[in-house]
């Protein structure tokens, strides 16, 4: 099995703990001199001097999405424009996306953590890597990318989509590891068998699958499908992107790389940290990053935490599999959705508060958006040209915030459920 | 020399139809002709009943999405030809008809075409250029 850095992953947790102390002092003088925004936001919060301990570090302003999209676009950046290589930009409500930039130092780490994420999960140099995540803005498909060039990978750039095709230069290409979503892994391997390819027969592996929440179940399912290993990936893009945390073959919890991702979990409500073990809401601190480094970042993500050796014997802390989020936001498909998004969107549509009710589902493996709203008096047509019209509106506005095919359907007034008053604005019946 | 049609939005679900229909019986109204538009998810009611209003009420207190749209019931000749020649009427005057339906009416040999145009005053005008019968809300509600 290749070890991509043993120094770092085998390292002992003393020396760990003192690497990331300097590394934090180093990135509290770095936001000091270059961060307008840290500068402002550690004065108002009346934090110190630079921590003693690890500690410490729970004394300090945390970071949230809402900061970025406040001072979009390049507000948090900490070097000149000029020094940024790359910028990449999450789908954001009608306002600001969620835009972050690497400079070449970033794309270095990038790739080396990647490169470490795919060696523990058991690939190496000479495999060949069908990098199914999407390429583009979203940072799924270039980190996985940058990663397996590192590796010394031979790795197909296919991106998402054009199912049958991919499938055709999987087989012919001879893949050994699949990357790409949990949903669409399972969605592949259908397509295989209806193309009359057993998945079973294809040379692959190893499935490096994240982006979104996958359950024990499906895991046997995608790993019965392909005959292959499926592990997990942790990783978002204001972070750095895929290659924060991964899953080893002992299926134990993800190495999250502390070296250069300081983890905290905290209790959301208190912010303080959680005993080891317990659930609460991941906070990661970047330790080296240069274009965008954050300062005790809310993820939103609720894991729990251990320490302590793994069996492959690894000695970088391991979270859990994301058991929830704090806020409402799901993941569909890879892509993540706020119903906020929706509402604004229903909002500019009808003019008034909406009604509506979001049905996630899978089928046949794949992730599917409903979007459910309520025709009131104040859209209510006789004309069903005007009704149908207002169903395309809705699907586009909300398709072209969200990047995402959703279906849209109009339904009578209070036909959704309401509990207490207020409407259940989520249904998600995939299996957890 | 329009009259009020009730319309209400249905989904596609087994006995929404049924549960309008009830609504207007518990409210003693009488429909004088229904048409039902419908699309694979969602359909749309039009009524013509003798006391609009109270329909209107009827059906909202239960739920529904209702609207009050008016619409011209003209009279025609109940014999082949009797709709195609009002129809060539509208057409001559490049009045574009949003939906139409028909039903049987009580006077000995006529039926009654309920239209829904852009225009309904500038439509009537020139359906009694041409010595049309348009039936007035009262009409209706004595049918």
């Amino acid at each position: 099995m290749m070890i991509w850095n043993r120094e770092i992953e085998f390292l002992e947790p003393e020396k760990m703990r003192q690497l990331q102390l300097e590394r934090i002092r180093g990135l509290l003088q770095y936001l000091a001199e270059r961060s307008e925004f840290y500068r402002e936001r550690l004065r108002s919060s009346g934090a110190g001097s630079a921590p003693e301990k690890l500690e410490d570090l729970q004394d300090l302003p945390f970071t949230r999405k809402t900061d970025l999209r406040d001072h979009y676009p390049f507000g948090l950046f900490c070097v000149p424009l000029r020094e940024v290589v790359e910028i990449h930009a999450s789908s954001g409500t009608t306002g600001n996306p969620t835009v972050v930039g690497y400079t070449r130092g970033d794309i270095k780490l990038w790739s080396e953590v990647m490169a470490r994420a795919l060696a523990i999960a058991g690939a190496e140099a000479g495999d060949v890597v069908q990098n199914a995540y999407g390429y583009g803005l979203f940072t799924g498909g270039l980190g996985i990318h940058y990663g397996a060039l590192e590796l010394g990978a031979s790795v197909v750039p296919i991106s998402s989509g054009g199912t049958k095709r991919q499938i055709k230069l999987m087989h012919d290409f001879g893949a050994t590891v699949l990357t790409c979503t949990p949903s669409y892994a399972l969605f592949m391997a259908e397509e295989a068998r209806e193309m009359g390819i057993d998945p079973r027969l294809s040379p692959v592996r190893i499935g490096i699958l994240g982006a979104e929440p996958w359950s024990a179940a499906l895991r046997r399912e995608i790993e019965e499908a392909w005959d292959m290993t499926a592990l997990d990936i942790y990783g978002l893009s204001e972070v750095i992107g895929p290659g924060v945390a991964q899953e080893c073959p002992s299926k134990n919890g993800l190495h999250i790389f502390s070296d250069v991702f300081f983890p905290e979990v905290i209790d959301p409500a208190t912010g303080r940290w959680v005993p080891e073990g317990e659930d609460g809401e991941l906070v990661i601190t970047t330790l080296t990053k240069e274009a965008i480094p954050l300062l005790r970042y809310r993820t939103g993500d609720i894991v729990s935490l251990k320490s302590g050796v793994c069996p492959c014997g690894r000695t970088l802390p391991r979270i859990s599999k994301v058991k929830g989020r704090t806020d409402d936001m799901l993941i569909i498909r890879g892509i993540n959705v706020f119903p906020s998004q929706i509402e604004t969107v229903l909002l500019e549509v009808e003019g008034a508060r909406p009604h509506y009710q979001l049905m996630v589902e899978r089928v046949r493996g794949l992730d599917t958006l409903e979007v459910q709203v309520e025709v009131g008096e104040e859209i209510f047509s006789d004309e069903i040209k005007v009704l149908q019209n207002l169903n395309r509106r809705i699907k586009k506005e909300i398709e072209s915030v969200l990047g995402l095919v959703v279906e849209v359907k109009l339904v009578e007034p209070k036909s959704i459920e309401r509990s207490m008053g207020k409407s259940k604005r989520v249904i998600d019946r995939r299996e957890k | 020399m329009t009259i009020t049609q009730i319309s209400v939005f249905l989904e596609n679900k087994a006995g929404r139809l049924w549960e309008a229909a009830e609504a207007l019986k518990n409210a003693g109204i009488n429909i004088r002709a229904l048409s039902l538009a419908d699309t694979s998810d969602f359909g749309v009611l039009r009524l013509i009943v003798d006391r609009p209003d109270e329909a209107f009420d009827a059906l909202r207190q239960k739920g529904f999405s209702t609207a009050r749209t008016e619409v011209l019931a003209v009279e025609v000749p109940d014999r082949p030809g009797g709709l195609a020649d009002l129809l060539r009427l509208l057409t001559g005057e490049k009045i574009n008809v949003e939906y139409v339906y028909a039903f049987a009416g009580k006077k000995e040999g006529n039926a009654v075409v309920v239209l829904r145009v852009e225009e309904p005053g500038q439509t009537a005008s020139v359906l009694q250029r041409s010595s049309s019968t348009i039936l007035t809300a009262d009409d209706i509600a004595r049918l």
